[in-house]
């Protein structure tokens, strides 16, 4: 370590202003600051004056991913294994699995830190730390048998359209890793849905569904059981299968502070009410399934955790984070089980409240000014 | 009487030109004025009726400022939009009898997009701004200009959302040709929709932004 640090030390002039590396200033600050905690402090502003900067934060969102990744890569394995009717010991599956989404998650971090990159340099502004954590997120919500290029293509879509023209981290509207995935569903959905797609290299005679599919097209008796469900070997994206591993996530984000409860809390709250309601109806099988197996299934655990919880684009206040999350739980649900075009209502519902999101925030502050001015009238008449 | 008043202005003076150059670039009715969206989205799937559309819009646009412009001290001005409405119905009238007479394929996929240049906010928006003002000659460059301004955009998006949408430009079968689907190439389903218009358009604007600073607006 020591020895790391007397080399960055030693090169840092060299790319000061006005020296020959001038131009990968903030290359080697973006370096620096990964390698070692930053010795700057916020300068001005009424903020706590530490040296906990953004890639901190980010690097624990990173931790709580790990559990719901290595799960993920185990289960790619256990599919295939499983759809072919063959047996593998513990570390053949997991190699499968790693093999299968280690180059995804590669592709997305060159593709995206590259672009990040350039735009740094271009720009002349520090590399933004964001696309650490969505480098994460976007391998963990794609199929296992998606295509590289097409990584690589929703990747630069998500970075450039998705974040750049906005300037960068902390300016979206949308959330990057949704915005990758929206892309992909939408310019190749055969490769994004139906039954094709769920597990790598398997056998012809399995449809190999996800929950969701078969639920949409009214199968309900070949949902997995809710223990299936929970522990998560079924079907699915990459990451988002165990409820489990994403529940240690949640543990994570809401100990170490870094994800809001309050999204979180109301997301399950509005994915509930809206099982409720269908419930009252029951029109059809997939009413009736009880509200809080809408939970378990599908996206709904992984985007209430991690996606809905991205703090640039959620809700800022407090009481907006309530509204924000409850609409996302309810409309994900009612898409899911309304819309037959969407077998996941998770991502249109996180990515449409993601537009709201300042609308909220904007009548929560209003409210507020409004409530204090009442307050304010109220002592001087007195 | 000054003589040189009554000197004939040259056809293409520095004014006039200008009246046909700045539309297709720092004055463009799509990227800059962000007029006639709704039919830049709706006809760019390809490339036939983007171009089709853009040589109506033309015809149009020239010929309609012209007749406004002739008409435009005879014009009273409570109910000119009217007037202007009928000018620029009839002559959508006859650009689409045209395209039936002609080019009967494309005018189907073109749809009730030709009847609704009719609404096109261009159109009625260069005969109020400028042919209500100016003598024929200047209103018709104005009009070219501005018609231009919107094709070449046009053009432009159809050429990408046909080549990465349908792996075709004009119908011809490029990435076909080139042997890309063998490689497990796909086509973009996403460039079909009209979303991917808006977008291919909001990169025409930050290019076109960023290399002209006039344009960006003071914060």
């Amino acid at each position: 370590m020591k020895a790391l640090r007397n080399f960055l030390d030693k090169i840092k002039p060299q790319f000061e202003k006005g020296e020959k590396f001038e131009i990968f200033g903030s290359t080697f600050e973006a370096f620096e600051s990964f390698l070692f905690v930053s010795d700057k402090v916020t300068s001005k502003g009424s903020h706590i004056r530490d040296s906990i900067d953004m890639k901190r934060t980010m690097s624990v969102v990173v931790i709580a991913l790990i559990p719901a990744l290595l799960f993920g890569m185990w289960n790619v394995g256990y599919q295939h294994f499983l759809s072919l009717g063959e047996q593998a010991d513990f570390w053949a599956t997991f190699w499968f699995g790693f093999l299968k989404v280690f180059p995804i998650i590669v592709v997305c971090y060159v593709v995206g830190l590259g672009i990040e990159f350039v735009f740094a340099q271009v720009r002349g502004h520090e590399v933004n730390e964001g696309f650490l954590v969505t480098g994460m997120i976007i391998p963990l919500i794609l199929p296992p048998e998606i295509p590289l290029w097409m990584v690589a293509v929703a990747t630069a879509f998500a970075v450039i359209i998705g974040k750049e023209v906005f300037g960068g981290t902390g300016m979206n509207i949308l959330n990057p890793a949704l915005t990758a995935r929206a892309f992909l569903f939408f310019a190749y959905p055969s490769d994004m849905s139906g039954d094709k797609v769920w597990i790598a290299e398997k056998a012809d005679a399995l449809t190999g569904a996800t929950p969701l599919g078969d639920a949409l097209v009214g199968n309900i008796d070949k949902i997995p059981s809710p223990l299936e469900m929970f522990i998560g070997n079924i079907p699915g994206s990459i990451g988002e299968t165990s409820v489990i591993a994403i529940l240690i996530g949640a543990f994570i984000l809401l100990y170490t502070g870094a994800g809001s409860w309050r999204i979180m809390f109301s997301v399950v709250l509005g994915g509930l009410v809206m099982g409720w309601i269908f419930n009252l109806f029951a029109i059809n099988e997939y009413m009736q399934i009880p509200a809080w197996e809408h939970l378990i299934m599908g996206g709904f655990a992984f985007g209430a955790v991690f996606m809905a919880t991205d703090p640039v684009t959620a809700s800022q206040t407090n009481k907006g984070k309530f509204i924000f999350g409850f609409l996302i739980g309810l409309l994900a649900v009612l898409i899911r089980v309304i819309n037959p075009a969407y077998p996941e209502g998770m991502m249109l519902a996180i990515l449409f409240m993601n537009v709201f999101a300042p609308l909220i925030d904007h009548y929560v502050i209003e409210a507020n000014i409004k409530k204090r001015l009442k307050r304010a009238k109220k002592l001087i008449n007195i | 009487m000054n003589s040189e008043k009554n000197e004939r202005e040259p056809l293409f003076s520095f004014k006039n030109r200008k009246l046909l150059l700045n539309p297709l670039n720092k004055d463009n009715p799509i990227t800059v004025q962000v007029l006639g969206i709704c039919s830049a989205l709706a006809v760019t799937a390809k490339l036939e009726p983007a171009f089709v559309m853009a040589l109506s819009v033309i015809a149009v646009l020239a010929i309609s400022n012209v007749i406004i412009s002739l008409l435009r001290n005879g014009i009273p001005p409570r109910i000119r939009i009217i007037v202007q409405l009928v000018v620029i119905a009839s002559l959508v009238i006859l650009v689409d009898q045209f395209l039936k007479a002609f080019v009967f394929d494309v005018s189907k996929q073109l749809s009730v997009f030709v009847g609704l240049i009719i609404t096109n906010c261009i159109i009625m928006g260069r005969l109020e701004a400028f042919a209500m003002s100016n003598k024929p000659w200047p209103a018709f460059l104005d009009g070219m200009g501005n018609a231009f301004g919107y094709g070449w955009i046009l053009i432009v998006v159809a050429f990408f959302r046909e080549l990465l949408g349908s792996g075709t430009i004009w119908g011809y079968p490029v990435f076909d040709k080139l042997g890309l689907y063998d490689v497990g190439y796909k086509n973009n389903g996403f460039m079909i929709l009209p979303p991917m218009a808006l977008i291919i358009v909001g990169i025409i604007i930050w290019i076109q932004r960023s290399r002209n600073k006039d344009l960006i607006e003071e914060k």
